[in-house]
């Protein structure tokens, strides 16, 4: 288990005080201006070489993505956007970051920012998050009151911090997107190429980056990248907070070593399966977008990038949500299922017209009103969806269906001759 | 141009970095599928019709939304291989196909897209072998209203946004978007207004499906019952290039034909929906005029009634005056014929434009496709929006693609792109011409500067002193020469934007009053005064024929409108659709009109009721086809030889520019204004049409009130 | 997501217009983004709107869409797609359950029957004595406390049916309902108390200066060929 001193969010819970002068005696805005005065290029080469992977979801390498931004700012400013649009189900750590420790953020935007030569960041939030904008301001307010931010700032370089919000739209967590709806339009993915750090935020450089990602930085800089690189296993380092959410006894959100077993996750931070590891029936590891894995796997996986990527899953958020033997799982993927409807902006076709068609046969085998065919066509339909739109949402909802005529196909049968069975009589 | 190479489908092929993969696919003769993706309208990349296979990429590629520079050769260096026909590209595309039809409406028969479907062609080319596997019910979509022209049917909507995208890009009129998200998104208007745009049935051609289809042309035909006919259109002066549809005599729908130079692929609802007025209100046979009331004739009693009367007059009391929409043959006839009667009060400008003299001086110099050179306009007494509505999506192309500054002066209208408005006072001009107002040094300034001058300036009183104070900006601020086109580094910024699209011809032709002759305004006059008692309209309907005192009129046209009504004799004469013609545009470029239906009842084609005439009048024409009256038009006009080209303003003379107009003072107290008062109703035509009534209900009328 | 359209304008105000302190806000809010992209506040202001209003109206759209440059239609595009924008009248208290997976297997469906008992047998129908009404929302990111549900700007988390019940008929009455975890929980830490984060240290600022950001060493210097 991950050692107190080596937490990073030392207030998740909300148990001490969110306010400037507690955060500073947890070590945050300590000595923030010898982070600045190594430079950008030293500050990316940290984050380079601790190893950090993007913690939205997709695990791109922090440094590196803070490394295609322009090395020079020409006519076009530079801009660092915050993605606090968490809104994967399951998710729900960077709730707490901004609520309960909100100044690892503002400190993470100021670093980051001067990385990438940013004089400004917009922080979108996703709009139900209304406390959670309000302390994050109160923390932004404070920062500029004390001049850590702001015009002629104490750490020499000019900064603006704004904390913007959307209105209920899971796909404003898509980068592009989140820049569309930052512009004042609707939430509907823009074409990449070009990619944010040529053409962004109103045309010009931007890097859009997952709060916890922006959060973690300044501890990282300050405590060295070999430090961060400890923790974990290569290519999966650091610390990560995982949301622990549906049948363990006691769910909770906490920081753990990346690669943690996910038994000893549910176990020592949750008080274990409800019912016990043997009533175990899946597991959701990473948020709504990356397929279940049965029991079998759950026994002995590593909650990590790659591991999970080798069970035909994923790390996404790593939000684990935990369902036991009295779950319907049919009837679980199919409520996703027609979340993803929900949140489909409409724009590209396979996903518009995919998402729907997938609930629609979903809605149907959660009765067992169906035939096996359709399972197959099923599957069919949603590796028509993946990989063919413009945003990975058409993949996000291709994949839990995918997942669970994977592991579950055998319980799709049943209720589908169950359900024939009666209709016959 | 930089270069990159590509293997499509096997072949090496340089495509230009600029291109999108879609084009260079194209260019290297594969055939992509698409919906979205059209070439005048930004990128969106939505319907995912057109996925290639890059062979490497972890996915199929849109090709569209991909361009040719991000297209990395492979590891060891050679060129990105591109599959267009491999089963990965094929799959994929049915895949979209599939997504496409299942919520798509099986009513083809029913459907006026019927024939000429992008969905229903591409789907026989691209989609699945033919069995359907979507169980669910079809999602069912309520219509939207978009006003008198554009009809919905937005169950078959595919949500490509073209239609979204021209309305914001190219008509620059933002009424149409997709509200909702998801399965449930919807293209309308706002609030189901109707789209307020004078291109609005573009958006019909531009729908790939049948969700907008024309709605006067709704359930009127099948696009295989019609035939087509190549022709120019004569609402306005821009000779937007048009094809007939017809079947048997009625012109059932005019839709625009490829131009770059002169109209892209654009028309207006004018060109586009005023054909019903063809087959209303027309004159199908002779009349004269018996003791007050119009009386069915024939042609012999109709000519020995004109040449009676010709007989007991003289030259100096005849007059004639050719209309807006007359071809330069019966230009040409027309004037032969009062030349050989030795008649000098002739003229072409009903509106009472100071126009005549060398051509440079009444043409739109720059060319329509010089617009997008430009980079400072000067508006005066014009709106493009209604004097020549594709001329206005030009400028508001070059206004979105460059800093183009525009000023106006004049009424302010909205010409959906910004203006400095400088107000209605024509002393402004002068100001300009002196150099005392700022925007004569923005003119100065620009490389490409422009001056358009619209018929609410040249067909003022001082008209004349406008034209001089005109000529005098374009001279000192840069606007003539050096000769040559655009593209070779040449420029002309002196322009007159006409309305009618027998002017420039006629202009051309020397239609304007001989030595001595009266023009349009002393010809009134003189009827008035009784000094004209004879006066031959040649579909001469825009002035004011109700105050021809006791002269006798012969009117020469297609329909009933104001001229008929006041006529002595009524010869029935051919619609711009049934007559071979030409016309000249307000560029000076020629081109040729296709006969596309015969005319209605007795009625001829003008010049040979000319030819005939002249005949009964002693005054033979000396041509007897159409072949020998295009010979002679062009041994007085050589340039009517050039079909399908503008003049490159090569005339860059002082002396040609110091001609122009007349110095002399301004009317201050009358301020600068538009010409055209309904555009929905600019000529007999227009006036015939239900369609037209309706637009001018929905978009003049209305609005006049809720100004008022 | 069912189709989402303006109420009808039977129900609509003649008029909007921000109140003072809210016209205030906005001037600050649209300055908050560069000179020519004030399009960027229309989600806030039309949120402050909604926040003064209770709902969207059609006014509010016009009025803002003017006070921002922005054509009606783009506006109306914001307006229809973003879900928290409520289009019709609302009950004084909006209740919004989350019934997403996460919230959905710790018993959403409970809460579900006791607004559906207690509110309206449908959602997004105010309850008849206009003081309530529920919908069915989408994930709201509170799972670690599922299943929750949120009113106007608070979550209210851990809930059970009767919980639910006891909260509803508290609004109804005007009484005091306290937001976050209804089970003694401060937040997200496990049921009982936190596992983690115990250690005083973290928290007496002896962690000040402790430690001291190192650049990275330089880069090894390439060597030019045949200098050695």
């Amino acid at each position: 288990m991950l050692a107190d001193k080596d937490r990073i969010f030392t207030n998740l819970y909300g148990l001490q005080d969110p306010g400037l002068e507690a955060a500073k005696k947890r070590g945050q805005w300590d000595n923030t201006k010898a982070i600045l005065a190594m430079g950008p290029e030293a500050i990316v080469d940290i984050m380079k070489r601790s190893g950090l992977r993007g913690r939205g979801g997709a695990g791109f390498p922090t440094g590196l993505k803070w490394s295609f931004m322009p090395k020079e700012v020409k006519e076009r400013p530079h801009y660092l956007v915050v993605n606090a649009d968490e809104s994967e189900p399951g998710t729900c750590k960077d709730r707490d970051i901004m609520r309960h420790d909100p100044h690892t953020l503002v400190e993470g935007c100021l670093v980051a920012s001067f990385a990438m030569r940013a004089n400004a960041c917009y922080i979108y939030v996703r709009g139900e998050f209304i406390r959670e904008r309000e302390a994050l301001q109160r923390a932004v307010d404070e920062a500029y009151a004390a001049k850590l931010i702001g015009k002629n700032n104490i750490h020499g370089w000019d900064f603006d911090l704004y904390v913007h919000h959307g209105a209920g739209a899971y796909i404003c967590g898509e980068e592009t997107a989140l820049l569309e709806s930052l512009e004042g339009k609707k939430g509907q993915p823009r074409l990449k190429p070009p990619f944010p750090a040529n053409v962004g935020l109103y045309g010009c450089p931007t890097t859009v980056n997952n709060v916890e990602s922006i959060a973690v930085a300044p501890t990282i800089i300050r405590r060295g990248a070999d430090w961060f690189a400890a923790i974990g296993r290569p290519n999966n380092t650091g610390t990560k907070v995982f949301s622990i959410s549906g049948h363990v006894n006691k769910p909770c959100n906490v920081e753990e070593e990346m690669g943690i077993p996910l038994r000893e996750l549910i176990d020592k931070h949750c008080g274990g399966v409800r019912g016990g590891w043997d009533n175990l029936l899946a597991v959701i590891p990473g948020g709504a977008s990356v397929p279940l894995i049965p029991k079998n796997i759950c026994d002995d996986i590593l909650m990590d990038f790659d591991s999970l990527k080798a069970q035909q899953t994923g790390l996404g958020t790593a939000a684990v949500i935990v369902m036991d033997k009295s779950t319907d799982v049919v009837k679980a993927i199919q409520r996703l299922s027609y979340f993803y409807k929900h949140e489909s902006c409409g724009q590209c076709t396979p996903c518009r017209e995919g998402t729907g068609w997938m609930w629609r046969v979903l809605t149907r085998m959660v009765k067992g009103n169906s035939t096996s065919a359709e399972i197959d066509l099923l599957q069919e339909v949603s590796k028509e969806i993946e990989g063919h739109t413009i945003c990975a949402l058409g993949d996000a909802a291709a994949w839990p269906v995918q997942g669970l005529i994977r592991h579950f196909r055998p319980e799709i049968e049943r209720r589908i001759a169950e359900f024939n069975k009666v209709a016959a009589e | 141009m930089a270069t990159r190479k590509l293997i499509v489908d096997g072949r090496e092929v340089d495509a230009e970095e600029t291109l999108t993969l879609l084009q260079a696919c194209e260019q290297a003769g594969a055939e992509i599928p698409r919906f979205c993706f059209h070439e005048r309208l930004s990128v969106a990349g939505n319907c995912r019709m057109c996925l290639v296979e890059w062979v490497g990429a972890p996915k199929p590629q849109a090709s569209c939304a991909l361009q040719v520079k991000d297209i990395f050769p492979n590891k060891d260096g050679t060129p990105a291989r591109i599959n267009t026909t491999s089963p990965y590209a094929r799959k994929a595309r049915e895949g979209v196909m599939e997504f496409l039809l299942i919520n798509h409406p099986l009513d083809c028969p029913i459907c006026d897209q019927g024939g000429e479907c992008d969905l229903q062609d591409q789907a026989m080319g691209y989609g699945r072998a033919a069995f359907h596997r979507f169980n669910e019910n079809k999602r069912a979509v309520e219509d939207k209203y978009m006003g008198p022209l554009v009809k919905t049917i937005m169950t078959r909507c595919i949500q490509c946004t073209r239609c979204v995208r021209f309305a914001t890009e190219v008509a620059g009129v933002p009424d149409l978007g997709a509200t909702g998200r998801g399965e449930d998104m919807e293209i309308t208007t706002y609030l189901e207004k109707a789209f307020e745009s004078e291109l609005s049935g573009n958006v019909v051609d531009l729908c790939p499906v049948g969700a907008l289809t024309s709605k006067p042309y709704a359930f009127n035909a099948r696009p295989w019952e019609l035939r087509k006919t190549e022709s120019i259109d004569v609402m306005d002066a821009q000779g937007c290039n048009i094809r007939v549809d017809t079947r048997g005599p009625q012109v059932m729908r005019v839709l625009p034909r490829l131009n770059e130079d002169v109209n892209e692929e654009w028309i207006s609802d004018k060109a586009r929906h005023a054909c019903d007025g063809l087959s209303r209100q027309r004159l199908d046979r002779p009349y004269i005029r018996v003791g007050g009331k119009l009386k069915p004739a024939s042609w012999a009693e109709a000519f020995a009634a004109i040449a009676a009367k010709v007989k007991s007059t003289t030259p100096d009391k005849m007059a004639a005056i050719v209309g807006d929409l007359a071809a330069a043959e019966e230009i040409k006839a027309l004037k032969d014929l009062m030349g050989g009667l030795r008649v000098k009060n002739i003229d072409c400008r009903q509106d009472g434009a100071k126009l005549s003299g060398k051509r440079q001086t009444y043409l739109f110099n720059s060319g329509i496709a010089g617009v997008e050179a430009a980079d400072a306009i000067l508006l005066v007494g014009a709106n493009p929006r209604w004097d020549a509505p594709v001329l206005n999506a030009r400028i508001r192309k070059a206004w979105l693609a460059s800093p183009l500054k525009v000023a106006n002066i004049g009424p302010v209208v909205d010409l959906t792109y910004p203006v400095e408005q400088l107000g209605a006072d024509i002393t402004t001009l002068e100001a300009i011409a002196n150099g005392s107002h700022a925007f004569a040094k923005t003119l100065k300034d620009a490389k490409r500067p422009m001056i358009i001058l619209g018929s609410g300036a040249i067909t003022r009183a001082d008209g004349a002193a406008v034209m001089a104070l005109a000529a005098k900006i374009a001279r000192d601020s840069g606007m003539i020469g050096p000769a040559g086109s655009h593209a070779d580094g040449g420029w002309n910024g002196f322009n007159i934007l006409h309305t009618a699209a027998s002017r420039v011809a006629a202009l051309d032709l020397g239609f304007v009053p001989g030595q001595g002759g009266r023009d349009v305004a002393g010809i009134v006059d003189g009827a008035q005064k009784g000094e004209i008692d004879f006066i031959y309209l040649l579909g001469a309907d825009e002035f004011d024929v109700a105050h021809l005192g006791r002269a006798f009129i012969v009117y020469q046209g297609s329909h009933g409108d104001a001229g008929a009504h006041h006529a002595d004799v009524i010869l029935p004469g051919a619609a711009y659709t049934e007559k071979a013609g030409t016309y000249v545009n307000f560029e000076g470029r020629v081109q040729q009109a296709s006969r596309a239906a015969f005319p209605p009842g007795e009625a001829k084609e003008d010049w040979a009721i000319l030819r005939a005439l002249s005949d009964v009048l002693g005054a033979r024409l000396p041509y007897d086809d159409r072949a020998a009256l295009l010979k002679a038009l062009v041994g007085d006009v050589t340039h009517f030889s050039d079909v399908g080209t503008a003049p490159l303003h090569a005339d860059t003379s002082a002396a040609t520019w110091e001609s122009i107009g007349t110095s002399g003072p301004l009317d201050a107290r009358t301020p600068v204004g538009h010409a055209i008062a309904d555009y929905y109703l600019t000529n007999a035509v227009a006036r015939a049409s239900e369609t037209m009534a309706a637009c001018s209900r929905e978009f003049v009328t209305s609005s006049k009130m809720a100004a008022e | 997501m069912s189709l989402r359209r303006l109420a009808p304008p039977d129900v609509q105000p003649a008029s909007f217009a921000f109140n003072s302190d809210n016209a205030k806000w906005a001037e600050a809010t649209i300055a908050k983004y560069p000179a020519g992209r004030q399009a960027s506040a229309v989600i806030p202001l039309l949120w402050r709107g909604q926040e003064q209003e209770g709902w969207v109206t059609h006014p509010m759209i016009e009025s803002i869409a003017r006070m921002l440059g922005m054509p009606f239609i783009r506006v109306l595009e914001v307006a229809t797609f973003y879900t928290m924008f409520n289009l019709e009248p609302v009950g004084d208290h909006l209740v919004q359950v989350c019934t997403t997976t996460p919230c959905w297997l710790r018993g959403s469906d409970a809460v579900v029957e006791a607004c559906k008992k207690h509110i309206h047998p449908h959602q997004k129908t105010v309850s008849a004595d206009g003081k309530l009404s529920w919908m069915e929302v989408e994930c709201l990111g509170a799972c670690a406390n599922a299943p929750m549900l949120q009113i106007g700007s608070d979550y209210y988390e851990d809930l059970t049916g009767p919980a639910t019940e006891q909260m509803i008929a508290d609004l109804r009455a005007g009484k005091p309902v306290k937001p976050g975890p209804i089970n003694g929980r401060r937040s997200s830490e496990p049921e009982g108390g936190a596992l983690t984060l115990t250690e005083k240290s973290l928290y007496d600022g002896s962690i000040v200066g402790k430690h001291k950001p190192v650049p990275p060493p330089p880069p090894p210097e390439s060597k030019k060929p045949g200098a050695a």
